[in-house]
């Protein structure tokens, strides 16, 4: 697995000024790593989607960022953790047009389409959404997934 | 060490209270010498004696009252003021909050000093209980001071919220028919609402046909940003007018396509310009360059 470069930065997330904070930070971090426009886009529409479903489904919680390399490729590592009631039906969560609130329910699917590695643990005392994303793609995706 | 008991605690309240209404000037003029007051109140030595004295005196009810550390004492009252204007000016100074409070600190020791003297002659007892109160009695003030300057800080960061949120959203009228909303910054529910009602107000005030949405300033499209601008799109089309999204950049296009939100209902254009020409096409106009003049860079002829 990639190995962490540095400390890792812990963001709370309990308002949507929090939002803000969490895009502006990861938008920063993915610059400092060298991503290209593309690819900090990506990442950050993702965070921004995880980081609001932190806090509406999750009744808040907090991101951890860390910058991780493999290979001497340079990537971000997102965690988003809250202590809400979990996600029921993961597969169902994930499925275009599904919502459980008002959105369009594109978040979690759409965020996991635009990061390389996404990984959910789910259950009843609360959900950790981890993601990471290289600043170029990998040739292979199948040596990021492991 | 043991409890106080309730007496001796009663008559160290009245003996500070005593003592700094009996040598309100003195504490006053040591205060005058002191940051604080000095580079406040400039102009004569006076104002800042006369300054330092209604502190003083507001000290003196607090310490009568008998409840030194209570920051909702009424006695306080007449000098938050005062005491605001004087933290301002030093944050404006470019003095930190942590400074302002190291210099209210500052201003116990005139009044410990003089404590000492006055009461010299009291049990070792009462002395070190008055010495005791009069120190709570001034780190109270020094939050009344911090207090202040926290609201103060406050109430900037909810007014320019505000602004921003009335600031940030001009509807502009581009030609007869023809209005833009350029967006900047984040697009949350609380701002979209905001545009969406000025938008939906200048529709009916410039009878406006077309409506150009624009979010080159937009940082990042998720999907309630999506969702937010779909819904504006659809309010303006229930006013008659039609809407285009310009700006949206390449990396917003991947994003958005990435994200699978679906768009296709939305009339969208790379650029404000594009997006400018294709409504003075709907409203039926052309744009030409005179044939006298030299042709002008701008968006391709339609």
């Amino acid at each position: 697995m990639s190995t962490p470069v540095d400390e890792t930065v812990r963001l709370r997330i309990g308002s949507d000024a929090d939002l803000s904070a969490v895009r502006l930070q990861v938008r920063a971090k993915a610059q400092a790593a060298g991503f290209g426009l593309v690819q900090q886009t990506k990442l950050v529409t993702a965070a921004s989607e995880l980081a609001r479903n932190t806090l509406v489904h999750g009744g808040g919680g907090e991101m951890e960022m860390s910058e991780v390399a493999q290979a001497g490729v340079h990537g971000i590592k997102l965690a988003f953790t809250d202590s809400g009631p979990g996600i029921a039906d993961v597969e169902q969560a994930l499925a275009d047009g599904y919502t459980s609130g008002n959105g369009l329910g594109m978040g979690l699917g759409g965020a996991r389409r635009l990061v390389h590695h996404f990984d959910i643990d789910t259950r009843s005392q609360g959900t950790t959404v981890t993601i990471v994303s290289w600043a170029t793609t990998p040739v292979d995706p199948r040596a990021v997934l492991r | 060490m043991s409890e106080p008991d309730a007496t001796t605690q009663r008559s160290a309240a009245q003996s500070v209270a005593d003592v700094l209404l009996r040598r309100r000037e003195q504490v006053a003029q040591r205060w005058a010498e002191l940051p604080l007051f000095r580079t406040v109140f400039t102009v004569t030595r006076d104002e800042a004696v006369e300054a330092g004295q209604s502190v003083v005196d507001a000290l003196a009810v607090v310490a009568s009252s008998g409840r030194p550390g209570d920051l909702e004492a009424s006695g306080f009252d007449p000098v938050r003021v005062q005491i605001g204007r004087m933290s301002a000016s030093r944050s404006r100074a470019g003095v930190s909050v942590g400074q302002v409070a190291a210099e209210v600190a500052a201003l116990k020791d005139a009044v410990v000093d003089l404590l000492k003297a006055e009461l010299e002659q009291e049990p070792a007892e009462i002395r070190h209980e008055a010495v005791l109160f009069a120190s709570e009695l001034l780190a109270t003030l020094r939050l009344v001071t911090l207090e202040t300057m926290l609201d103060d800080g406050q109430e900037i960061i909810v007014r320019q919220r505000q602004q921003l949120l009335e600031g940030a959203t001009p509807v502009i009228k581009l030609w007869e028919g023809i209005v833009a909303v350029p967006l900047i910054g984040t697009l949350d529910s609380a701002r979209s609402q905001v545009v969406m009602e000025s938008l939906l107000e200048a529709i009916v005030a410039q009878q406006a046909k077309v409506v150009i949405l624009d979010i080159t300033g937009v940082s990042t499209v998720d999907t309630l940003v999506a969702q937010h601008l779909m819904k504006t799109v659809a309010s303006a089309r229930l006013m008659g007018a039609e809407c285009i999204v310009s700006g949206i950049r390449p990396a917003i296009a991947q994003t958005i396509v990435q994200l699978g939100i679906d768009l296709g209902s939305v009339i969208t254009r790379s650029s404000l310009a594009d997006a400018l020409a294709m409504a003075l096409h709907r409203i039926g106009l052309r744009v030409h360059s005179a044939p006298d003049s030299p042709p002008v860079a701008g968006p391709a002829a339609l």
